[in-house]
């Protein structure tokens, strides 16, 4: 039998200070490569830093992280990691489309890759109206399909399925689903345990420390619970 | 140089969804300048004198205002940060800034110095391309400024509050009020150590001097230096890593 491919992402004793603060503490995961992992936990828990060290965006980090066997930020890397905020980074004096445009031209992606992604994120019908006209869901929609212009081997997806139906809730799953199939590496976040469940693994991460991380079904398996939203409850409580 | 392309185009598809603000900038300078010429009604030599230092003020203030304003929104609205994250270098994304401003300086030169030499009267005895070109360093030095100033502010707000800070003690000392050859001691020394006071001393000796003189050309030169090293150092405040 062949070993494991390595992980995509290794992180050792990553910490980060913000304001003073250290809001992730000693946190040490892998990502394993070609899976889903859900980065579950509440809010104000440090998901959105541990991304943004992983993207190379954050300052005051220190540990070791290894993002596709180099630092993270680094130039090489720039055109095999996509980056889908949590907040809108978009052009709000632009239209759907010329945002893409944009970004496609500097991951040097095709117009078809454009008019696909669109598509996918159920935004063909806004395509042509300016940003700042769109409603919220509709705006968190771009930041995704920016990250997923141009052939990126890791996605690090920052709550991409807020605020939106549970039909494209559904799809968007179903996409994540095709882009590990693919053999592409996903991070993504979540504060609702049913997304947990449809990743292949689950970081739990509260107050800047992980709980955890394993299968869905062995989280559940291991604390002796019926559901995942218990099992967070007894890690949370173990912790304790 | 498709990062630059791209952001060109980015920058002037913002520009085109904003009809307002293309019209203030290339129609407010032709009013003044007009405005200008009818208070010298009396007295033609004192629009003569001092109209063409006009003409390179224009970029300077309307370029510093827009991109200083863009600039800071790229900063607090997280394009800054996203485009980072893509193949896009700092001087490609601050090239594509140079390429549509000064496109766009060109056109607001264009306008003001066919308006000024025609209708308005106005001498110049120099190349009116170069007066052009002029114009787009100018502009160039704006957008070096306006980035600046937006690495110093962190709202709306502050960033043009940096416009009297940065950009008036320039209108007060180039030589558009007082030659600067009238000017003491102290004050000769800072004039010689802002960039407009070349880019007026420069449209001084093409009004003169026909064609493209040495010191014409000199004084183009000299701005363009100043524009490249405040976008260079401008470059610096562009992060990759933020807190």
């Amino acid at each position: 039998m062949n070993s494991l491919p390595r992980p995509a992402v290794e992180a050792r004793g990553l910490s980060v200070w913000r304001g003073g603060r250290k809001v992730l503490q000693d946190v040490t995961f892998d990502l394993p490569a070609g899976r889903i992992t859900g980065l579950i936990g509440p809010s104000g828990g440090g998901k959105t830093t541990l991304m943004r060290a992983v993207v190379g965006v954050q300052r005051h980090v220190q540990g070791e992280v290894s993002v596709l066997g180099m630092a993270p930020g680094s130039a090489a890397l720039r055109r095999c990691v996509g980056y889908s905020t949590q907040t809108l980074a978009a052009y709000e004096d632009l239209s759907v489309r010329e945002n893409l445009e944009y970004f496609a031209a500097l991951v040097g992606a095709t117009r078809e890759q454009v008019d696909e992604l669109l598509a996918r994120v159920d935004l063909q019908a806004a395509a042509d109206q300016l940003v700042r006209s769109l409603s919220g869901g509709q705006r968190s929609r771009i930041s995704l399909a920016t990250a997923l212009l141009g052939e990126p081997r890791l996605f690090v997806l920052d709550e991409p399925t807020v605020g939106l139906d549970p039909v494209l809730r559904e799809r968007l799953w179903e996409l994540f689903g095709e882009l590990a199939g693919a053999g592409a590496t996903l991070l993504v976040s979540s504060h609702v345990m049913d997304e947990a469940a449809r990743c292949d693994e689950v970081l739990l991460l509260r107050d800047g420390r992980v709980l955890a991380q394993d299968t869905p079904a062995r989280l559940v398996e291991r604390t002796g619970t019926g559901d995942l939203d218990q099992a967070f409850l007894r890690l949370i409580e173990e912790e304790r | 140089m498709t990062g630059t392309a791209a952001t060109a185009t980015r920058v002037l598809r913002q520009l085109r969804h904003d009809p307002r603000t293309v019209g203030l900038l290339l129609g407010v300078p032709a009013v003044l300048m007009t405005i200008f010429r009818f208070v010298y009604d009396h007295e033609h030599t004192g629009f003569e004198r001092a109209g063409p230092a006009l003409m390179v003020l224009f970029p300077l203030v309307t370029m510093f205002l827009v991109s200083s304003v863009a600039l800071l929104r790229e900063r607090t609205s997280g394009t800054l940060e996203r485009v980072m994250t893509t193949p896009l270098s700092r001087l490609s994304l601050l090239g594509g800034y140079g390429l549509a401003f000064t496109l766009l300086a060109a056109v607001q030169a264009g306008i003001v110095t066919a308006l000024s030499l025609g209708a308005l009267g106005l001498h110049l005895a120099g190349s009116t391309a170069l007066v052009v070109i002029l114009a787009a360093v100018v502009a160039l030095l704006g957008l070096g400024l306006g980035l600046l100033a937006s690495a110093f502010a962190r709202t709306e707000f502050q960033v043009v509050q940096f416009f009297p800070a940065t950009i008036l003690p320039q209108l007060l000392l180039c030589g558009l009020l007082v030659p600067r050859a009238h000017m003491g001691g102290v004050l000769h020394v800072v004039s010689d150590l802002l960039p407009m006071s070349y880019a007026v001393d420069g449209i001084h000796h093409l009004a003169r001097e026909p064609g493209a003189s040495a010191a014409a050309v000199g004084d183009v030169a000299i701005v363009l230096a100043f524009a490249v090293g405040a976008i260079l150092l401008g470059a610096l405040t562009l992060r990759r890593r933020t807190d």
